[in-house]
Order: C-alpha cells, then sequence, then structure tokens
C-alpha cells in the first residue's frame, strides 16, 4: 500500500483527491487506456485512495501485449534465418510466441540483436550490406512515426537489404470496439498523452459523442492521473461528455503534423489482430504500396502463417477490462514473470506484470480464494 | 518501450542529411532524431521515444517526469541491457522479491 505523502507533491494530491470525493454522488467506471499510467496507477496506489465509487479498469494500452501471436510467430520465424539480422526493442525478447521466444531463437543461434530506436537497425544494414537485416515494427501511435521515418529513409537512400515487419496499432479504434462491446462497462476514458502528443485530439470528439463517453487526455505522473480521474467525474456528474485536455504541457490539438504527415505517407491503415482480442476494423497500419520491397512479411513469404491462440491465457479479457489481472486463475501460479502464459505478464507495460511486481504481496489470500488453491505468502 | 522519455538536447549536427542531436535522460546520453521537432534548440527539454524527438516540454516537467520513470524502473527497461534482464527473468530472478531490484536497481 503506498501513501499519499509519497506523492511528489503530497498537498496537491490531497487536494485533488478532496475534490474527486467532494464530486462523486455515484459509481463510475473509468478506463485508463496506456499501460504506463497502469503502472503509475498500481505503484503508487491510486485506485486505492479514490472513493470506492471510482473504479479505474486497465485498457489495452501495451503494444507488447496486444501484439498477435501470429506476428510473434512470424518474427520467430525470420530471426532463425542464417542471413537475417533480427532487430527489435529489448521487451520483445521474452514475448512468447509458439513454445518459444526471441530469447531462445538466440540461444539457437540465431542473430537477435537489440536495437534502441529503428535507425539503429537501418545504420547495421548499411553497416552489413550482404546480410538480410529486419527490424520488428510493433507499437501505438508514438512508436509508428520512428519507423516510418526510418522505412522512408532506408527507401531514399536505397538501402535495400532493410525490411520491417510491422504490427502497428492505432488507440482510437480500440476505444470503438470496448465501447462497442455489449459487456461494456466503461463510462470514461483517461487517453494515453504521449499517444496524443503524436496524433492530437481530433480522433476523439466524434467517439466522445457517439458513445457520450468523456475522453481526457491524461499523462503518466500520479498527479496528471489524479487530475484526470477528477476531470472526467466531473463531466460525469455533470452529464457531460467532451474530449477534455488535462495534459497540456506535452499535447497540442493538432498533434506533431511532420509526423502526422509521415504516417500517411508511409502506412495505411488495415485490420489488424489483437492478442487475446482478435480483429478490430481500421485499428492498424500496415506499409503502403509504395513501400512494399522494404515489407518484411512479403520478403520472407511469412505472411501464409497462421496462429490460433490458446485458451489458457485470459490476458484478452484484462486487456478488454473484463477481468482485473488477480482474478484469473492462472496468476502467480502457473503465471509468473519466470513462466508467462500472456504477454501481459511479460510486458513492463502489461497489466499483469504491475499487479505481479506492486500488488501481489497484498493479495495472497485473495489470489488464493480466486485459484482455490493454496498459496504461500512469499512474505 | 511505449514509453516517451523526456531529455535535454546537448548538442545538434546534421548527420547523412539528417537533423540529429545528443540528448541527455538523466545521465545516459543517446543520438536522437529531430526530423519532426526540427526547430528544438541546444538546451531544451523534448519527450523523445525510440530515439526520435516528439513534443516540446518545459523543463520542470520534464525533471519530474524523468524522477517519476526512475522510481518505476523505466529508464532502466529503456536503457539497461535487456540481455542481462531477459536471462534475469528467465533465471527466475525477477520471480522473487528480486524484482524490484531487477527493475529498480
Amino acid at each position: 500500500m503506498k501513501y499519499i505523502d509519497e506523492f511528489q507533491n503530497p498537498e496537491l494530491a490531497r487536494r485533488l483527491l478532496d475534490d474527486i470525493h467532494a464530486t462523486v454522488t455515484r459509481p463510475w467506471a473509468l478506463m485508463e487506456v496506456c499501460g504506463g499510467q497502469t503502472h503509475s496507477i498500481i505503484r503508487h496506489g491510486i485506485d486505492q485512495l479514490l472513493p470506492e465509487q471510482v473504479e479505474l479498469i486497465h485498457g489495452p494500452g501495451c503494444p507488447v501485449c496486444v501484439t498477435p501471436l501470429e506476428v510473434i510467430d512470424k518474427a520467430l520465424e525470420i530471426a532463425s534465418r542464417p542471413e537475417v539480422i533480427f532487430c527489435s526493442f529489448g521487451d520483445m525478447l521474452r514475448v512468447p510466441g509458439t513454445g518459444r521466444d526471441l530469447f531462445q531463437v538466440r540461444g539457437e543461434g540465431g542473430d537477435v540483436r537489440v536495437v534502441y530506436s529503428p535507425l539503429d537497425a537501418l545504420k547495421i544494414a548499411r553497416q552489413n550490406p550482404d546480410r538480410e537485416v529486419v527490424f520488428f515494427g510493433i507499437g501505438f501511435e508514438t512508436t509508428a512515426p520512428p519507423n516510418a521515418m526510418t522505412v522512408h529513409q532506408a527507401r531514399s537512400q536505397g538501402i535495400r537489404n532493410f525490411s520491417m515487419l510491422v504490427s502497428h496499432v492505432r488507440v482510437p479504434p480500440a476505444i470503438e470496439a470496448i465501447m462497442a462491446s455489449p459487456d461494456c462497462r466503461v463510462q470514461g476514458f483517461l487517453a494515453a498523452g504521449h499517444v496524443c502528443s503524436v496524433m492530437g485530439t481530433r480522433e476523439y470528439p466524434e467517439l466522445a459523442e457517439r458513445f457520450r463517453v468523456p475522453i481526457v487526455v491524461t499523462g503518466f505522473e500520479p498527479l496528471d492521473i489524479l487530475e484526470g480521474v477528477r476531470r472526467t467525474v466531473r463531466q460525469l456528474e455533470r452529464g457531460e461528455h467532451t474530449v477534455d485536455n488535462a495534459y497540456a504541457r506535452a499535447v497540442r490539438p493538432e498533434g506533431n503534423p511532420a509526423a502526422r504527415a509521415m504516417l500517411e505517407d508511409v502506412f495505411e491503415v488495415t485490420d489488424r489482430a489483437w492478442r487475446g482480442i482478435g480483429v478490430i476494423p481500421a485499428s492498424g497500419w500496415r506499409l503502403s504500396a509504395k513501400y512494399r520491397d522494404h515489407d518484411a512479411e512479403h520478403r520472407f513469404s511469412v505472411d501464409g502463417i497462421r496462429t490460433v491462440e490458446p485458451a489458457e491465457c485470459r490476458s484478452g479479457e484484462v486487456l478488454q477490462g473484463l477481468l482485473k489481472p488477480h482474478e484469473c486463475e492462472a496468476f502467480g501460479t502457473l503465471c509468473t514473470p519466470r513462466t508467462p502464459l500472456g504477454a501481459t505478464m511479460v510486458s513492463s507495460e502489461g497489466a499483469c506484470a504491475a499487479y505481479y511486481l506492486y500488488r501481489r504481496l497484498e493479495l495472497p489470500t485473495t489470489v488464493a480464494a480466486v485459484a482455490g488453491r493454496e498459496v504461500t505468502p512469499v512474505v | 518501450m511505449c514509453l516517451a522519455v523526456p531529455g535535454r538536447v546537448l548538442d545538434i549536427e546534421e548527420r547523412d542529411g539528417t537533423r540529429m542531436a545528443n540528448v541527455d535522460f538523466g545521465g545516459v546520453v543517446k543520438e536522437v532524431c529531430l526530423e519532426y521537432l526540427p526547430d528544438l534548440q541546444v538546451g531544451e527539454y523534448a519527450i523523445v521515444h525510440v530515439g526520435f524527438a516528439l513534443q516540446r516540454l518545459d523543463e520542470e516537467s520534464a525533471l519530474k517526469t524523468l524522477e517519476l520513470f526512475a522510481e518505476l524502473g523505466m529508464l532502466q527497461e529503456e536503457f539497461g541491457d535487456a540481455w542481462e534482464m531477459a536471462a534475469a527473468e528467465k533465471a527466475g530472478v525477477a520471480d522473487g522479491d528480486g524484482v524490484e531490484e531487477v527493475h529498480q536497481p
């Protein structure tokens, strides 16, 4: 349990909390979209400081978690080829594909390299003209523009041995899918701050109006999240449903126009499967026809790989806010960071990982009750 | 990986026809592409994601956010040795109380 005096500005946090307590008259369920926000909430115990009527539901905003098993399998297949140098961000190394992960592929002799930036992968391609360099391009609207620029540079500089395995996802269609579900309990959204730094806020008013749901752009610091909750609850209590920006220091309404223009040039919108959730229409990007030469799926003929996701992992329900991580039977028993069933336990931004890291020690009895078996408390 | 981290521009130069900068993230310095924020100047702060500056940020906010991300272990995730972290998780170091140390050295 965390206490308010650990906040950077406890007095301001107390004022925000007092205001939320004074405003709330009935139950509300809010979804924070971003995995970084989930970690901040659980780490600082924000959900426990809020009035009981305000429930925070964790959303699908972890790119590693939502990358489909099928795409991971394609990555593993490509990374296993002797001519390939496979470049990835570090947090993809232990995401389980069917039977193995990139970490194991490297152990089996695959040339898998971790890069900080997609431009690092392009540099590797320049330095290794006799090898095929493939970059694993996943992520939301924050990651897509850097990857778009990298493909653009590869094309304009004539670097032919560089390609990208692309599996980008977009937030607004995910919000739409969540709201359209008959099981949906979400009444307000804390929109992901850094996604909006790139995309701005212009995609949200239509969603807010159609589903009559407040959408408040929110940052990551504890005070940012409290402010996002405060503004969302205030709207709900007044019966309003507008788009509001509680992270104005990093988000302009127009986002980053140069980044958006590059996205439109390099990518085109496509239907995309989300791990554990299924296909969401128009929820992803793929390389546009102009850049097809740099599309790893075609270059390595892996576009035929089809994988059925196992039912044992319930991360899809966690990602849609239908289940809290510790309510899963496998949480902390069958499924741990060492033996993850799904990506939500592996990823540094995954909701299951957040609960495992920060909340597990507080929940041994709950977990035991849910799992129907004895769990030995760790401390 | 999804998180963007604030950093301060140390110097700027043209490399391979691209405007690049060295950016300081609370002690870790990385090469960053400025093509999406072409008018960013030395000394300014920006939100940087996977080697690209995406939006300006004032100094106070930047420093607060850096402190939070350090506390959450996110800087270690972003800039630490990913193979070492993966190996530690695999070996089970992350399966006990040690997980806090892995993520928050």
